[in-house]
C-alpha cells in the first residue's frame, strides 16, 4: 500500500511537467506577448519615450530568447537573466498588467478559491448522495420523480441568474451584503471571529450557485450506478442470507456505487474553477477565475501560466485522493496485482 | 417426513403485457435428508419455483394459489407456509439464510467482490445464531474446512477474485451451510465450471448433506448431474409438471413424451457412431441452394488442410510499472504441434485456461504468436498463415469463420438480422445488394429460420435461435473451416442437441472442416473424429475419437473421463477415486508424463495414430511422432 502511493506519488511528476509544457505552448501560441503587443501599440501611436524601459523588460523576462529557453526559465531549469529564478525556486513570475509580482496578485485569492472550492465539493457530495440513495430505492416513485424534476432544473437555470435571485432573496431575508465574500467592513481588518463567521454566511449563496449543477449530475450518477448494482447477483446472494433491506443496501451495492463518486474528486475541480468565473465575476468573489479571465484577455502570460497551472496541481491533488481512496475501498484495486501473478 | 411440501403452487408476473403464468399448479415434496431434481429447459420456471421457496421473487410476481409449507425437522418452530409470509417480513428474513439457503449458478458474481470471503460467509451466522464476530470467525473458518478449503484460516482474509471459479462455489456453499439450514436450494450449482470442478462440487454437496443431514432440492437441466445427485425427480416444463418419481423409474421407465425427447438429447460416451441425437424441435436443413455455389476446394479430402508447428504464445499478466522487475508472463500455448485435415472435425478438449480458445484464435489470427508456425492449405500448398498480407490476408478472411461461445453478446444488438448476414459479404465486396438479400434469405433458410425474420433484432430471438443466426453469419462467405468455440456451452441440452445435429448436417452438405473447441468431452465425442486434448497450454493426447475415449492413455485424459457425469444410474461417478486438482497439475504427473517448465512437451506415438505428451519417453529411445 505504501509503496502504491509512493509510486502515485512520483508518477505525478512527469504529469506535471507535461502540463506545464502544455500550458505553456497554449499560451505562447498566439504571436506575440504582452509588451511586444504594448511596443507596437506604442509606435502606432507615434510615444517612443517608454519603448526603452519596455525593451528593457523584454530582457529582463527573457521573452527575447527561443521558446523552450523561455519555457525552461519560467520552471527554473535553466538560467535567465537574473541566474536561476523560476517556478521551482518558488517565483511565481510577474504580472504585466498589475505590475506587481504575481504572488502578491493572486496570493490573496488562493485560500479563498480553495476555500470556497472545497465547501463546494462538500456541498455537492452531502446533497447528493442522500437524494440518490433514495431515487435508487424508491425508482419512479413521487419522491423519485420529484427530485429529477429539481435536478433538471437546477442543471438548466444558467448559474448566475441563480447567483443573482439568491444574493436578492439572502439581502431581503437575512439582510447580507450583496456580493463579495465578507461583509464591506471587514475588508482589510484583522482575522476575527466576526470575520470568520461573516466569510461563511457569504459563502453560502456562492456554494449552492456553483454546486447546483454538480449536484444534480451527481444524483443521476448515483441513481444510475446504484440501480445497476441493485439487480446484481451478490445483491441476492446478501438478501438470500436473511439481511435486512436497510443493512444489505449499505453494506453491499452501496459500497460498490461509490466508486464513481470517489473517482469524481478530480474531475470536479477544474471544472468547478472554469465553470465559476461568470459566477465570481456577477457575484464579485475575490476568486482566481476573474483573475485568469483578465489574464488571459491581456496575454499577461506568467499570470495565466501560473493560475493554469495551480488548478492542474489541484486537480491531480484531488486525482491522488481519490485514487488513494479507491484503493483504500476497494480491494480489487490494492490487490489486483497480487491477485494476476 | 418431508421438510419442504409444496402444493398447487400458482406464480403470476404482471408484465406490460397482462398477467403471465410462470408456475402452474405445481405440487411436490422434498422429503427430509434427500435429494430432489428439478429438472426442465431454461424458462420452464425452475427459478421461480426456487425464489418463491426462497421469498425472493420479485415484485411484479404474485403467488396467487398454493402452498409451500416448510417444516423444520430439527426446529422447534411449527411448521410456516411461506406462500402466505409476507416476502421482506421479519418471519421471512429469519428462514432466509437460516432454515432455507440457496447456491447460485454463476460463483463469479455471487459474491460480493469488496468483501472477504470470511466476512461475508459469518455476516449468516452473526444474524442467524447469535453469535459475536469473533466467535462467526471460528465458525466461518470451520466451515470452509468442511468444504475443503485449501488453507481455511487464510481462507478468512481472502477476497473472492483471489480465487478461481471452484473455489468461489467452495465459498458459496460455505456461506449457505453456516446455520446448518434444513434444506438446500442447488440452482444450476455447476453449470458455470468445468467438468472436474463439477465432479468435485458435487462429491462436496453430497459429503455435506451426509453430514448435516439436510435436504436439497438441485435444479439443473444436465441430466448427468440428475443420475448421479438425485433420488427423486420431478420434470417440468412450460410451468407445469410432466413427470415426477424415483430417479431409478424415470430414467428406466420414462412415460412422459417430454421426458422421453430430453433424454434422448442428451449426448453420451457409449452411442453408435451413426447414431444421432434426438432435439425436441428438430430443423430441417435446405443446402440445395448453397450446395452448387459453394466454391469447389482443391484440398483433397483428408489432407492436411492447417498445420501448427510448434506454436508458442506467451501472455503478460500485468505490464511492468514504472518500477517494477520484468513483468510475469504465463504460456498459454507450448509448443504445440497439430494438424487438422480437410473434411474432419477436430475437438479440442480442455479445462477453462487450458489455451484452447487461445490456440483457435491463433489459427484465426486474432492474436499473434511468438514462436512456430501455422500453415494453412489453400489449395497450392501450405501457407504461413501470419505472414499474409492484404488480398491474401483477407482471401484467408474468407476461408476461415469462427463460431461464438455466447449467443447473446457476439451479436450486435443494434443490427437487424439481415445487416448481420450481409455485412461479410459488403466487407469482402461479394454480389450486388440484390444476390447479397437473396443470400442472406437463403442462409436463413439453411439454418432452418424464418426468412421473414431478417428484419428482427437479436433480442427478439431465443439463445438457441441466435446461435443459429451466428452459425449463418459464419457461414455467409462459404468458408472451408470454421472453428466452433464452446458454441453450445450457454445452450439447454435439448437446443444443444438440435445445434449439434445442424452443425454436422452443414458439415456433410457444404464440405466444411471443423476445430471444435470444448470442455464438454460427451459433445466433442458425439461430433469429433479426432481428439486433441489440452492442459496448462500444452497438448497431452491427440487421436481418434474412438480410441481416446475407450482408451486414455494420459493422466489427465483419463482424469477429465471419469468426472464426466453419465445420464445414466447404472454408470456413477465415482467420486471415492477424485483426488482434487492433482490431474490438472502437470508437474505431479506420473513418469513418464511429468512436464515441468523448461522440458519440450513432446508427443510420442503410444499406439497407432494415438500421440500422447511423454516427455519421459523421448529419453528412453522412443519414437518421436510429429502427431499427423
Amino acid at each position: 500500500m505504501i509503496y502504491y502511493m509512493v509510486r502515485r506519488i512520483l508518477t505525478m511528476i512527469p504529469t506535471l511537467l507535461v502540463i506545464s509544457f502544455l500550458i505553456f505552448l497554449i499560451i505562447e501560441l498566439p504571436a506575440g506577448d504582452y509588451i511586444s503587443n504594448q511596443i507596437a501599440a506604442l509606435r502606432t501611436s507615434g510615444e517612443s519615450a517608454s519603448i526603452a524601459k519596455l525593451e528593457f523588460l523584454r530582457k529582463e523576462f527573457a521573452l527575447d530568447r527561443p521558446f523552450f529557453e523561455r519555457y525552461l526559465i519560467w520552471i527554473g531549469a535553466w538560467p535567465g537573466p537574473n541566474g536561476f529564478d523560476g517556478l521551482l525556486q518558488g517565483n511565481w513570475g510577474w504580472s504585466f498588467e498589475f505590475d506587481k509580482p504575481v504572488n502578491e496578485v493572486v496570493g490573496p485569492t488562493l485560500p479563498l478559491t480553495i476555500v470556497l472550492n472545497f465547501a463546494t465539493i462538500l456541498f455537492v457530495y452531502i446533497v447528493s448522495f442522500p437524494i440518490g440513495m433514495y431515487s435508487a430505492t424508491r425508482q419512479y416513485s413521487w419522491g423519485d420523480y420529484g427530485f429529477t424534476f429539481l435536478g433538471y432544473l437546477g442543471l438548466a437555470v444558467p448559474n448566475f441568474l441563480l447567483g443573482l435571485i439568491l444574493l436578492y432573496l439572502f439581502n431581503r431575508w437575512f439582510g447580507l451584503s450583496v456580493g463579495g465574500l465578507m461583509a464591506p467592513e471587514y475588508i482589510d481588518q484583522p482575522f476575527s471571529f466576526d470575520k470568520l463567521m461573516s466569510i461563511l454566511a457569504h459563502l453560502i449563496v456562492p456554494t449552492i450557485v456553483i454546486g447546483t449543477s454538480g449536484t444534480a449530475a451527481m444524483i443521476r450518477r448515483l441513481r444510475a450506478n446504484l440501480l445497476d448494482e441493485l439487480h446484481k447477483q451478490y445483491v441476492t446472494t446478501g438478501r438470500a442470507k436473511g439481511l435486512t433491506e436497510r443493512k444489505l443496501l449499505t453494506k453491499y451495492p452501496l459500497r460498490m456505487a461509490l466508486n464513481p463518486f470517489i473517482s469524481d474528486i478530480g474531475n470536479l475541480i477544474p471544472s468547478l474553477v472554469s465553470g465559476s468565473v461568470i459566477v465570481s465575476v456577477v457575484l464579485n468573489l475575490p476568486t482566481v477565475g476573474p483573475v485568469l479571465l483578465s489574464a488571459l484577455q491581456s496575454q499577461d502570460q506568467f499570470l495565466a501560466g501560473f493560475i493554469l497551472l495551480f488548478v492542474a496541481v489541484l486537480t491531480l491533488f484531488g486525482m491522488l485522493v481519490s485514487d488513494i481512496l479507491l484503493a483504500v475501498l476497494d480491494p480489487r484495486i490494492r490487490l489486483g496485482g497480487r491477485a494476476a501473478s | 417426513m418431508n421438510v419442504l411440501s409444496i402444493d398447487g403452487l400458482t406464480v403470476d408476473f404482471n408484465t406490460a403485457e397482462g398477467k403471465v403464468r410462470a408456475v402452474d399448479d405445481v405440487s411436490f415434496a422434498v422429503p427430509e435428508n434427500k435429494t430432489v431434481a428439478l429438472v426442465g429447459e431454461s424458462g420452464s420456471g425452475k427459478t421461480v419455483i426456487s425464489q418463491t421457496i426462497m421469498g425472493l421473487l420479485p415484485t411484479m410476481a404474485d403467488i396467487t394459489e398454493g402452498h409451500v409449507v416448510l417444516s423444520d425437522p430439527h426446529g422447534k418452530v411449527p411448521p410456516v407456509d411461506i406462500a402466505t409470509l409476507d416476502r421482506k417480513g421479519k418471519t421471512m428474513r429469519s428462514l432466509r439464510g437460516n432454515r432455507i439457503s440457496i447456491i447460485f449458478q454463476e460463483p463469479m458474481t455471487s459474491l460480493s467482490p469488496l468483501h472477504t470471503i470470511g466476512d461475508q460467509i459469518g455476516e449468516a451466522a452473526v444474524l442467524h445464531r447469535d453469535c459475536s464476530a469473533a466467535e462467526a470467525r471460528d465458525l466461518t473458518q470451520e466451515m470452509l474446512r468442511l468444504v475443503q478449503f485449501p488453507d481455511p484460516k487464510r481462507g478468512l482474509d481472502t477476497y473472492p477474485f483471489e480465487l478461481s471459479g471452484g473455489l468461489r462455489q467452495r465459498a458459496m456453499i460455505a456461506m449457505a451451510m453456516i446455520c446448518h439450514p434444513a434444506l438446500l436450494i442447488a440452482d444450476e450449482p455447476t453449470t458455470a465450471l468445468d467438468v472436474t470442478i463439477q465432479a468435485e462440487i458435487l462429491k462436496l454437496i453430497k459429503d455435506v448433506q451426509a453430514e448435516l443431514k439436510m435436504s436439497v432440492l438441485m435444479i439443473t437441466h444436465d441430466f448427468g448431474v440428475v443420475a448421479n445427485m438425485a433420488d427423486e425427480v420431478v420434470v417440468i416444463y412450460h410451468g407445469r409438471i410432466m413427470e415426477k418419481g424415483t430417479a431409478q423409474d424415470l430414467f428406466s421407465n420414462p412415460k412422459h413424451d417430454y421426458l422421453k425427447a430430453l433424454l434422448n438429447a442428451v449426448p453420451s460416451f457409449n452411442m453408435d457412431r451413426d447414431e444421432r441425437l434426438m432435439p425436441i424441435r428438430p430443423i430441417e436443413v435446405k443446402a440445395d441452394s448453397l450446395k452448387q455455389r459453394g466454391t469447389a476446394s482443391k484440398v483433397a479430402p483428408g489432407q492436411p488442410l492447417v498445420e501448427m508447428h510448434d506454436v508458442v504464445k506467451e501472455f503478460t499478466l500485468r505490464k511492468g510499472g514504472l518500477f517494477s522487475t520484468k513483468p510475469a508472463s504465463v504460456r498459454a500455448l507450448d509448443m504445440i504441434n497439430l494438424t487438422i485435415k480437410k473434411g474432419e472435425c477436430l475437438g479440442l478438449v480442455g479445462e477453462s485456461g487450458s489455451g484452447k480458445t487461445t490456440a483457435a484464435k491463433a489459427i484465426l489470427r486474432a492474436i499473434e504468436i511468438e514462436e512456430g508456425t501455422i500453415r494453412y492449405n489453400h489449395g497450392s500448398g501450405l501457407e504461413n498463415v501470419h505472414k499474409l498480407r492484404g488480398p491474401d490476408l483477407l482471401d484467408y478472411r474468407r476461408r476461415v469463420q469462427l463460431i461464438f461461445q455466447d449467443p447473446f453478446s457476439s451479436l450486435n444488438p443494434r443490427m437487424t438480422v439481415n445487416d448481420i448476414l450481409t455485412e461479410p459479404l459488403q466487407i469482402h465486396n461479394i454480389g450486388t445488394a440484390a444476390e447479397q438479400a437473396e443470400r442472406a434469405r437463403s442462409l436463413m433458410d439453411l439454418v432452418g429460420l424464418d426468412p421473414r425474420f431478417l428484419r428482427r433484432y437479436p433480442h427478439s430471438f431465443s439463445g438457441g435461435q441466435r446461435q443459429r443466426i451466428g452459425i449463418a453469419r459464419a457461414l455467409a462467405l462459404n468458408p472451408e473451416f470454421i472453428l466452433c468455440d464452446e458454441p453450445t456451452s450457454a445452450l439447454d441440452v435439448s437446443v444443444q442437441a438440435q445445434i449439434l445435429n445442424l452443425l454436422q448436417d452443414l458439415k456433410r452438405d457444404l464440405n466444411l472442416t471443423y476445430l471444435f473447441v470444448s470442455h464438454n468431452l460427451a459433445v466433442v465425442d458425439y461430433i469429433a473424429d479426432r481428439i486433441a486434448v489440452m492442459c496448462r497450454g500444452r497438448l497431452v493426447e491427440v487421436g481418434e475419437t474412438r480410441e481416446v475415449v475407450s482408451n486414455p492413455l494420459h493422466p489427465y485424459t483419463r482424469a477429465l473421463l471419469s468426472a464426466v457425469p453419465e445420464p445414466d444410474l447404472n454408470t456413477p461417478l465415482d467420486f471415492a477415486a477424485l483426488d482434487a486438482n492433482r490431474a490438472s497439475e502437470p508437474g505431479e504427473w506420473p513418469e513418464p508424463f511429468r512436464v515441468v517448465d523448461g522440458i519440450e512437451p513432446v508427443l510420442i506415438e503410444m499406439e497407432p495414430n494415438h500421440f500422447v505428451c511423454a516427455p519421459g519417453m523421448k529419453t528412453r529411445g522412443a519414437l518421436e511422432g510429429t502427431a499427423a
